[in-house]
């Protein structure tokens, strides 16, 4: 198999940051108290995943790893959209932002 | 015994040829047809809510052309043949077949019973126009269609040509009797009463079923004239005939038995027939005196020959009709119901037709239908009559002078004529039908027939007292009334009997008459040489039933004994049983004539003693016996019907009841609460672990999803390490 060197930086270290950027994602998706950083939180943890996928193609000289991401960006996109406007539409349904305050919705 | 039993199994062998030849009539199965198509009119105004009397008016019509056409058949009658109609079951495999074709059998004995069914039920349909009247828009419409289903499931019964049409034209008569004697829905006697009838006739109609299994797998065939022809190929073979189906034979008498007992309420099923008297009284008369409850009677007499095959079966219908027969009459004697007693009458007089095929005498048992058919119909339509002219009123004690009361002459006079009949008074119909049975029973030679005879001319006395004793409470003596619960919203003081029409009188008088007529058969020529009793005995002897035809065929072989029965005579080898019976030393068939009559007087004078001349005789002499510690339980068993249902309420109903709650227990508790509701309650106390992870905080709801991603991916981390530890423990384990 054919593999690509990074120079001085190795495929460990890119893994490790997009590692990072998932554990500062998740972190904050759990105690943070406003809905709109929590779904910041998730945009972070998507990033930290596009990085592994694009340093393994990079790696692995295989462009499956850059498809993934053009397709985890169209999500995120996606994605934002309808977030973003489920929490215009809950702000004017309850003049707050923290979750809990929508625990109801469970029953 | 045995020898006469076989040898009486006489089966034409070459009119079973003939059928064959004879171009069959297929308009008569428009007999069955009428009824099904008055069915589905009077269905039609029950849809419509049609408010006029036009239900009576198309049964009355269809059952008059089903009449017209039974008349027709009988004058074209030429001999038995089979009228086929269409192919109804035909299964066929390796070495078999089962056929049941709905096709018509008609002999003398079918047009014998269809004769007074289809007049009889146009007659009652009529007097049913004006009787229920009251229900015109609303019962209506529902009557007529039960009398026409009733009319149809009978012409079935009688009519098929083999015997699964007879099962359905029995369960088809079983269900129309329920229809009507439930007629009164609201009603909860009612409502028991149909539910009594249904259930307790369940029981006969199992044995028919196990039966109609019996023989097709016996003989091969349910086909009457199969049936007849293997019986015949076995005929006078006493040999062939132990080893012809093993104990089927012997199963297959006992088991129609049941049937007939269930459907013509003898002992040990009578109960329901006294209840079904809670239907409209039209209903009593047509289908609970006249037609329906004879089926058992037709049904012996359909399969005589297989009642033959077994020593016992005939003795044991003779037992049980001659003890229900008496039984019956000493309930109908203490009743105060007038249409309760002519209820037990009925089973009593039903008895006496089962005496008479049990003693050899299925032409007096025909007979006796016949006549029974007319005089207990014009019996309880004046019952009717009275029930709808009184408000309801039954109670003989709470009706007197009938007869001197404006508009109902008719009513008194046609009742008494059913009264002389029942009773038995000479040179009446029921005098010589009745006779010609208990003169069987001292002629025919059998287990204790003698005492049975006896037994029946003292019921026959009881039988002349307790109809007079209705005809003397009610119809004579001084003129009063009380009226009955059923006011319709009428005040009581002011209450004034309404005397039947025109219509209940006509039928009233029209079914007297034939009541009258009914004794003339007796004295009828008939064509076939050699045969005492008229036209009925005609009748029955074209049938498989001639072997209990008196005098048939070859009596003459024995010179001694002229009135000596067919089988008898065939039976010549056995000289023992040749001998003619006699009852103290006289001929019974001219001695009966006396006896019966005399019996008869003696009972008629005790209810004219009691009942109209000092009718105070009766309560002093009932109080009599019930002062006496020794006579006590006399009348009070009696007006209780001797506990006979609470005796069964007691031994079959109580303890299935208390079954029944037993298996409720099981039901509830065992197998929906351990299996069904276990099974689905588990899951639910599983849930209840985890339900609180179910809390509605989204961040909670993460921290589950990423714990368990945390998890798979340890696992698949440390999956190596793990594998290779549990494999050094197995390893340890198993040396």
């Amino acid at each position: 198999m054919m593999l690509a060197s990074f120079g001085a930086a190795t495929l460990a270290s890119y893994l490790v940051v997009s590692g990072i950027l998932l554990v500062i994602g998740v972190v904050g998706f759990l105690v943070r108290r406003n809905l709109i950083v929590m779904f910041l939180c998730t945009e972070l943890m998507f990033q930290g995943a596009a990085i592994a996928f694009v340093a393994a193609g990079r790696y692995y000289l295989d462009y499956s790893g850059q498809v993934m991401v053009i397709f985890i960006l169209t999500v995120a996109a996606a994605e934002a959209a309808l977030a973003l406007a489920l929490v215009v539409f809950m702000h004017r349904q309850r003049d707050t932002l923290d979750p809990d305050a929508y625990g109801e919705l469970a029953e | 015994m045995i020898s006469i039993m076989q040898s009486i199994i006489a089966t034409p062998a070459g009119q079973i040829d003939q059928l064959v030849d004879i171009v069959a009539p297929t308009w008569a199965q428009f007999i069955l047809w009428m009824p099904l198509i008055s069915l589905v009119l009077c269905g039609l105004c029950a849809a419509l809510k049609v408010k006029t009397k036009a239900p009576a008016i198309i049964t009355v019509i269809s059952l008059a052309t089903s009449f017209v056409l039974t008349l027709m058949l009988y004058f074209g009658y030429e001999g038995a043949e089979v009228i086929h109609i269409f192919e109804w079951i035909h299964v066929h495999w390796n070495g078999g077949s089962f056929i049941s074709d709905f096709a018509l059998y008609i002999d003398k004995l079918t047009l014998l019973w269809m004769l007074f069914v289809t007049g009889l039920g146009t007659l009652i349909a009529v007097y049913a126009s004006e009787y229920m009247e009251h229900d015109v828009g609303k019962g209506y419409a529902r009557f007529f269609a039960g009398v026409s289903v009733f009319l149809f499931a009978m012409s079935c019964l009688v009519m098929g040509d083999n015997l699964l049409m007879l099962y359905l034209g029995w369960e088809g008569v079983g269900f129309a009797s329920y229809w009507l004697i439930g007629y009164f829905y609201q009603r909860p006697a009612a409502v028991a009463a149909a539910k009594k009838a249904f259930i307790v006739n369940r029981i006969g109609d199992l044995g028919l079923a196990l039966a109609i299994y019996l023989i097709w797998s016996t003989f091969g065939t349910i086909q009457y004239d199969g049936i007849s022809t293997a019986l015949a190929a076995h005929n006078n073979d006493a040999a062939t005939f132990s080893a012809f189906g093993g104990w089927t034979v012997h199963a297959i008498p006992y088991l129609l038995m049941l049937a007939a007992f269930g459907k013509s309420a003898q002992l040990p099923l009578y109960v329901w027939l006294p209840d079904a008297m809670e239907g409209p009284t039209p209903v009593s008369a047509l289908i609970h005196a006249a037609t329906m409850v004879t089926a058992g009677v037709y049904l012996i007499a359909r399969t005589y020959p297989l009642f033959q095959l077994d020593d016992y079966a005939l003795p044991i219908v003779a037992w049980v009709g001659g003890l229900t027969a008496l039984f019956a009459a000493t309930i109908g004697m203490a009743q105060y119901d007038i249409k309760r007693i002519m209820a037990y009458s009925t089973v009593s007089q039903l008895g006496y037709m089962f005496l008479g095929l049990g003693v050899l005498s299925s032409y007096g048992a025909a007979y006796h239908v016949f006549t029974h058919a007319f005089f207990k119909a014009v019996l309880f339509l004046t019952c009717g009559a009275i029930m709808h002219g009184f408000a309801g009123q039954l109670d003989l004690r709470k009706l007197s002078g009938l007869r001197k009361m404006r508009g109902w002459k008719i009513v008194s006079y046609t009742m008494l004529v059913g009264c002389l009949c029942l009773a038995g008074f000479p040179f009446t119909s029921g005098y010589f039908s009745k006779d010609a049975i208990l003169a069987e029973a001292f002629v025919t030679q059998g287990s204790g027939f003698e005492i049975l005879g006896w037994l029946a001319i003292f019921t026959a006395g009881l039988t002349a007292y307790y109809t007079f004793r209705v005809w003397f409470r009610v119809c004579c003596g001084p003129e009063y009334y009380e009226p009955g619960d059923e006011l319709h919203g009428d005040d009581p003081s002011s209450f004034h009997p309404h005397p039947p029409r025109v219509a209940i009188n006509f039928v009233l008088i029209a079914i007297a008459s034939g009541a009258i007529i009914a004794a003339l058969p007796y004295f009828m020529d008939n064509e076939t040489k050699g045969i005492n009793g008229g036209w009925v005995a005609e009748m029955v002897h074209d049938s498989p039933a001639r072997g209990g035809v008196p005098n048939a065929v070859v009596a003459v072989v024995d010179g001694e004994h002229a009135t000596a029965h067919e089988g008898v005579a065939n039976a010549v080898v056995d000289q023992d049983h040749a001998t003619h019976g006699s009852i103290l030393g006289m001929d019974p068939h001219k001695a009966m004539y006396y006896i019966s009559g005399v019996v008869g007087m003696i009972g008629l004078g005790f209810a004219f003693f009691f009942h109209l001349a000092r009718r105070k005789a009766a309560d002093s002499l009932r109080n009599k016996l019930l002062a006496s510690r020794f006579t006590r339980w006399l009348p009070i068993a009696m007006e209780n019907k001797w506990y006979v249902d609470e005796f069964y309420i007691a031994v079959i109903r109580t303890p299935l009841w208390i079954l029944g709650k037993l298996f409720a227990l099981i039901d509830r508790g065992i197998i929906d609460g351990l299996l069904v509701n276990g099974i689905a309650g588990t899951p639910r106390a599983i849930a209840k672990w985890f339900s609180p992870l179910h809390n509605g905080a989204v961040q909670s709801y993460a921290v589950s999803m990423i714990g368990g991603a945390a998890l798979v991916i340890l696992l698949m981390m440390f999956m190596p390490e793990i594998m290779s530890f549990l494999q050094s423990t197995m390893i340890g384990a198993t040396p």
